[in-house]
């Protein structure tokens, strides 16, 4: 019992001060026949010490030297005072801040957050997280569902270049409560969304734009926008943080920007680890305010008139409204929320800018020298944010696996996630890899490409 | 002091720079007309700065490592240092959730391996690790028991049965899958209303939702009862893990008659709760519900290799509920919890958090305070009342709540669960010490005779933090959600 502190004695006066002979006696109102619990699957305790051994083996297992993947979850460097400071006890092991007079750090800090991911997305309001970015984007539909007054339909129009697994997650969260999910196509060529969408934003109550795409690539985020407004439709944009250091940010899309906006924070100082947990962001307009989920932090005073922080606008929550709530989300992902603004403190607009630029650059330099080898090209024309699908003249998982035995994972293999891409791969790069890594890379594809030719 | 407010233009952590001469705008030439010409909006610090700011906002938070934590239903329990620093291993840590097989088989082995940790200790057939946190998993949960009705033609259930001590999110997750949700009162003596639940139950039930101990403090003793009359009226049973802490390595939900449950690995696992999360809230089922689990689930091939299982594997399933595989940081955090308790030490949290939580309502009845539930045991939390107080002394459980803080204790849950008036839920957890038990007491001993002699000395509570009261209704009327551009 390595966390339990009782000596024997304490046990003792517990005991006779409940007025029991022992333990057992406390579990008397727990019927006989269920009393019965022995384990089998869990093996005996070990310690610190061996357990550290353990994982550390375990750990090592799962080594690469060098990591091109993204699809969602990006390798970026994270300044080391953000999990020393995120790691202090008072941050890691507190609760949720429902004590306010308790919990003014936390409170405080939520209420920076909010202020920056406004600022980053150029949106009124942000509320203080949800899980990830999958999930991120299914409340944003209930949540556009509830908040369009203009158009009742419960039917969604998806840009079909958004991350599949996003999509799926979306099918799972919506679907028992009506909502319905159209796909809209993307163009073969551009592998950005065709067009005239007029026609498939008849009677829609919301558009969903991915900016990047999942393919990299950049819509026409104006033309959409508009063309949803004109429609009644509102429009939810899924976005990357770090993009947002480049790129139009969705406050600014079209003549009156985009309604809701959400995304992945992982790329804001949180580690890869396995993905999860991360954290899901949401900012919306100041009149929907009310239909957001998830907590929300407000400015007020103290009785002596000094400002302080504390959950606002509760009535809209599960603890409060039950069934009526706006969502059942309880526990959010606040100790990432924690990295995410000491990481954003730490860069400041001119380092995000200049990860975001290196990481963009550092693309556009990968696509040049992997296109110089045989039968690669970009399967995709046009600007894209750090990340690019690559056409191989082979299968890509072949490469993949082949590459990954030299230590080296080159992406995503697409030939699972989209019909017909067998041969794609989505190659990321952020500012953590250098003019010798994206050499590395085109040497060991090229070397990769020539012996699954051969085996073939 | 805002972090804004000690930003100034042109300031800033250089050693955070990609590059110190700086990055050319050209190189976004291609984007055209994406680039952003706006200000990012980010405040301009020094590392020191930030450092310092943070750490003592840090300080401003009531925590685990700093204070007893007695927080009815959130299982506030010490976060083993260890558990943090092996989660945190670069392996673990650089390891990308769409990582070939090849180079993912040691986190998998954790997984698969606290799969089935997790099976053995609630009773159930399997298990998935995919939901992020305990609504999650009531979500996933409720969604399969739909499923499971659809799936036989069973379309007329559309009601899901909640005790009305249930958590919020119990009804509030009955929703989000579509039902409708119907409470179910509960006796004075904190047990579900057996003859309610017999008239309420029938061909448009879809399930039961409980949590058993109760959120009164007590367990449900006929659990088994209604676990028949549910079952025998075509409804599932589901198990809100949130009270797990207190009959783990004694009773098993599954043995229960559960057919489904979410764990809170963040309460019952010692994760860390964060200031708000994240939590992880893996669900286990028994055999009916088994094909409909949320995917990716870990396997092992006969070779020994671990895999993802997916739709493939699980054609049935709910479906994916988050972008990858779900809170994974958190799930090493508990497998490493599970190997350094053992069966041996799982089996003693449930016995000593009881422990706690009776010799501490005890105490608490002889220092003449009033138990809601006074003819029954306490499991592993309890409730105490103070109606009496609020209605002489005109001092509420919020001031007791509020002058605990005064002493270095966080407050108890106050005002839940609804039906008990003026109430603290209390829950110290196996980790604390008779002695600072008895501390806890010695405060509460001390503030009912303050509440007494100097009722406003409560009312005002508490005088020795950051701020005091604060004003809710001004932050829900004037509402101020981010530092204004330029301010």
């Amino acid at each position: 019992m390595p966390f339990i502190p009782h000596t024997a004695l304490d046990e003792q006066e517990m005991l006779g001060a409940i007025g029991v002979p022992n333990i057992d006696a406390l579990f008397d109102e727990i019927p006989e026949n269920l009393r019965a619990a022995s384990l089998t699957e869990v093996p005996a305790g070990i310690s610190e010490m061996a357990l550290q051994r353990l994982m550390d083996q375990r750990a090592r297992i799962d080594e690469v030297d060098l990591s091109f993947l993204g699809a969602g979850a990006y390798e970026h460097h994270i300044p080391a005072a953000v999990w020393d400071l995120v790691g202090r006890g008072e941050f890691m092991t507190a609760y949720t801040p429902y004590q306010a007079e308790a919990s003014q750090g936390t409170l405080q800090l939520i209420y920076e957050f909010q202020t920056m991911m406004t600022r980053l997305t150029a949106m009124d309001v942000a509320n203080a997280s949800v899980y990830d970015g999958a999930t991120a984007l299914a409340e944003a539909m209930l949540m556009a569902v509830r908040a369009n007054k203009t158009n009742k339909s419960n039917r969604i129009v998806v840009a079909g270049n958004l991350n599949p697994n996003y999509h799926a997650v979306c099918q799972t969260i919506v679907k028992n409560q009506g909502l319905i999910l159209d796909v809209l196509d993307y163009d073969p060529n551009t592998g950005c969304l065709l067009g005239s969408v007029e026609a498939a934003l008849d009677d829609a109550a919301a558009l969903v734009i991915s900016y990047p795409n999942f393919f990299g690539g950049l819509d026409d985020v104006d033309y959409l926008t508009d063309q949803a407004a004109s429609a009644d439709a509102l429009v939810i944009g899924v976005v990357n943080p770090t993009a947002l250091a480049l790129i139009k940010p969705p406050g600014e899309w079209g003549a009156r920007g985009a309604d809701i906006a959400v995304g992945e924070g992982q790329p804001l100082g949180i580690p890869l680890a396995s993905g999860g947990p991360y954290l899901g962001f949401m900012c919306c307009r100041q009149q929907f305010v009310r239909q957001m989920p998830g907590r929300i932090i407000g400015r007020t005073v103290d009785q002596t008139g000094q400002p302080g922080y504390t959950l606002t606008l509760q009535a809209r929550e599960q603890h409060i409204r039950r069934g009526k709530a706006t969502s059942n989300i309880c526990t959010n992902q606040g100790l990432l929320v924690t990295a995410a603004t000491i990481y954003m403190s730490l860069l400041g607009n001119e380092g995000l800018r200049q990860v975001a630029l290196t990481a963009h650059s550092g693309m556009n330099a990968l696509t040049e020298l992997a296109c110089q080898i045989d039968g690669v090209t970009a399967r995709f024309s046009g600007p894209v944010f750090h990340e690019r699908v690559l056409a191989l003249p082979v299968d890509a998982s072949l490469v993949v696996e082949k590459m990954a035995a030299h230590g080296v994972l080159p992406g995503l293999a697409l030939g699972d996630w989209v019909t017909g891409m067998d041969h794609c791969l989505l190659v990321n790069v952020t500012e953590t890899k250098t003019a010798a890594d994206i050499d590395q890379f085109a040497r060991l594809l090229a070397e990769m490409i020539e012996e699954v030719k051969a085996t073939c | 002091m805002l972090i804004y407010e000690h930003s100034r233009p042109g300031r800033m952590a250089r050693a955070q720079y990609v590059a110190a001469k700086g990055v050319s705008s050209e190189l976004a030439n291609d984007l055209g007309a994406h680039v952003r010409l706006s200000a990012l909006g980010l405040p301009e610090v020094s590392e020191l700065e930030v450092v310092r700011h943070y750490t003592n906002l840090s300080s401003k938070n009531f925590a685990i490592d700093k204070q007893f934590y007695p927080l009815g239903s959130c299982t506030m329990k010490y976060n083993p240092r260890g558990a943090h620093a092996v989660a945190s291993i670069p392996g673990f840590l650089k390891r990308h959730p769409l990582a070939p097989l090849a180079n993912s088989q040691g986190y998998l082995s954790c997984a698969y391996e606290l799969q089935n940790y997790l099976k053995d200790v609630t009773g159930m057939q399997a298990v998935s690790l995919t939901p992020m946190a305990g609504a999650q998993g009531e979500f996933a949960g409720v969604a399969m028991i739909r499923a499971y009705h659809q799936k036989r033609g069973d379309n007329e259930r559309v009601e899901i049965l909640v005790p009305e001590a249930a958590h919020g999110t119990n009804p509030a997750t009955a929703v989000m899958c579509g039902f409708v949700v119907r409470e179910i009162p509960v006796t004075k003596e904190g047990d579900v209303d057996l003859e309610a639940l017999k008239a309420a139950v029938g061909p448009r039930t879809a399930g039961l939702m409980m949590t058993n101990p109760s959120t009164c403090g007590v367990f449900e003793r006929q659990v088994q009862e209604i676990a028949e009359t549910v079952h025998e009226a075509g409804g599932l049973l589901y198990y809100d893990g949130a009270n797990l802490n207190a009959i783990l390595g004694k009773v098993r939900p599954g043995d229960m008659g559960f057919d489904v449950l979410h764990m809170n690995l963040h309460k019952t696992f010692a994760t860390p709760h964060g200031g708000g999360g994240p939590g992880s809230g893996p669900v286990g089922v028994g055999a009916r519900l088994a094909p409909f689990l949320p995917t990716p689930t870990v396997g092992r091939d006969e070779d020994g290799t671990y895999r993802w299982l997916d739709q493939n594997d699980i054609p049935d399933t709910i479906g994916r509920l988050s972008s990858f595989m779900g809170n994974a940081g958190i799930l090493l955090r508990a497998y490493a919890y599970a190997r350094l308790l053992g069966a041996e030490g799982m089996n003693r949290v449930g016995a000593y958090a009881t422990l706690n939580a009776n010799y501490l309502a005890t105490s608490l009845e002889k220092a003449g305070y009033t138990l809601a539930y006074p003819g029954r045991r306490a499991t592993h939390e309890f409730i105490v009342t103070l109606s009496s107080e609020a209605k002489h002394q005109q001092v509420t459980a919020m001031d007791f709540a509020k002058r605990l803080l005064d002493y270095g204790y966080h407050a108890p849950t106050t005002y839940f669960p609804l039906l008990v008036p003026e109430c603290l839920l209390i829950e110290p957890t196996e980790t604390e010490s008779k002695a600072e038990i008895d501390g806890f007491v010695a405060a509460m001993t001390q503030i009912r005779q303050e509440a007494m002699t100097d009722p406003t000395l409560v009312t005002t509570a508490p005088h020795t933090l950051p701020v005091t009261r604060l004003d809710d209704v001004k932050a829900a009327r004037d509402l101020d959600l981010a530092v204004k551009v330029n301010a």
